[in-house]
């Protein structure tokens, strides 16, 4: 699916398409079907507490979401063309500072409408996590624009 | 009491700016306070690095998320006081529209104030508080030195 690649699929790529992906400095590690693991590195400019060094909770948020849309996208084939409808968030510890975040994520249910996905924050060991999270998507947003977003109808 | 229900008085929109200015990751989003109409509310000037979707384009959804979890945190530091940061034990974040590249804002208040975790709902919106972008439910570990009387 060359669509597909062109926009997330490529291993060790960084997401250069998605400005804020890029910002964080985000990158794809792997990607098979619908299971990606993505990473952030570590750097001082995400930290959200100056006490302790640790790395704010929203720098987790846009990685496990930016994470699962590309899990959604390997598992359905339609990249971009599907919205978060909402985002559930754990955090089981704070994250370690100067060590970079990952994030493994998989798409687990597709049907109709909807894409379901869950995903888990480590550094180390993945089964010691510092957040998990589940997420839904809303698929097929046809036009490519969201609903608030497309022009409005002309009036007859 | 909360900040979005009184006005803000001046030295408040300090005391945020500075809270907000010591947290590195909200330099990085361009995070700040502003007294709009009477209240007081964080603010998230639109720039480029926010976009999650360039198409359309898009503010991307971790970046609302941040803002959310951040406005959540100061209305917690603005209330309880204390020297910590509020940990997040769990946040629920939902996305009702897309978040256009204008400036966002947004407010919380405190929906249950227990000795060691603490409900809150925030809210972000672009033209209207009417037609919010996005949500936030979270609990939040307060220190018991938050909570003890001055």
């Amino acid at each position: 699916m060359p669509e597909k690649d062109a926009i997330h699929a490529r291993p060790g790529m960084l997401l250069t398409a998605v400005p804020f992906a890029a910002a964080l400095k985000m990158a794809v590690l792997e990607i098979a079907g619908p299971r990606v693991i993505a990473k952030v590195p570590y750097d001082a400019k995400l930290v959200g507490n100056p006490e302790t060094g640790v790395i704010h909770g929203g720098v987790i948020t846009a990685l496990l979401d930016n994470a699962c849309g590309i899990a959604v996208a390997g598992a359905t084939g339609m990249p971009g063309t599907f919205a978060t409808l909402d985002l559930r968030i754990d955090y089981m510890k704070p994250a370690t500072p100067g060590e970079d975040i990952f994030a493994f994520a998989e798409c687990y249910k597709v049907t109709r409408n909807i894409a379901f996905a869950r995903g888990t924050a480590y550094q180390g060991d993945r089964d010691d996590p510092i957040a998990t999270c589940a997420a839904a998507f809303m698929l097929a947003t046809k036009s490519a624009l969201g609903a608030n977003l497309a022009p409005k109808r002309a009036a007859p | 009491m909360t900040a979005g229900a009184r006005p803000g008085s001046e030295g408040e929109k300090r005391d945020l700016d500075a809270l907000l200015g010591g947290i590195a990751f909200c330099r990085f989003l361009g995070i700040v306070a502003e007294r709009r109409d009477g209240e007081l509310a964080l603010v998230l000037p639109f720039a480029q690095h926010l976009v999650g979707n360039p198409i359309l384009p898009a503010i991307h959804g971790g970046v609302i998320g941040a803002l959310l979890e951040t406005t959540a945190i100061a209305q917690l530091v603005f209330e309880l006081g204390g020297t910590k940061l509020p940990k997040p034990v769990d946040i629920n974040i939902d996305f009702l529209r897309s978040g256009r590249p204008v400036d966002t804002f947004a407010r919380a208040r405190i929906t249950k104030l227990g000795r060691r975790v603490v409900n809150v709902h925030a809210e972000a919106w672009q033209d209207t508080n009417a037609k919010p972008i996005a949500a936030l439910r979270g609990h939040f570990l307060v220190s018991s030195e938050a909570n003890a009387p001055a």
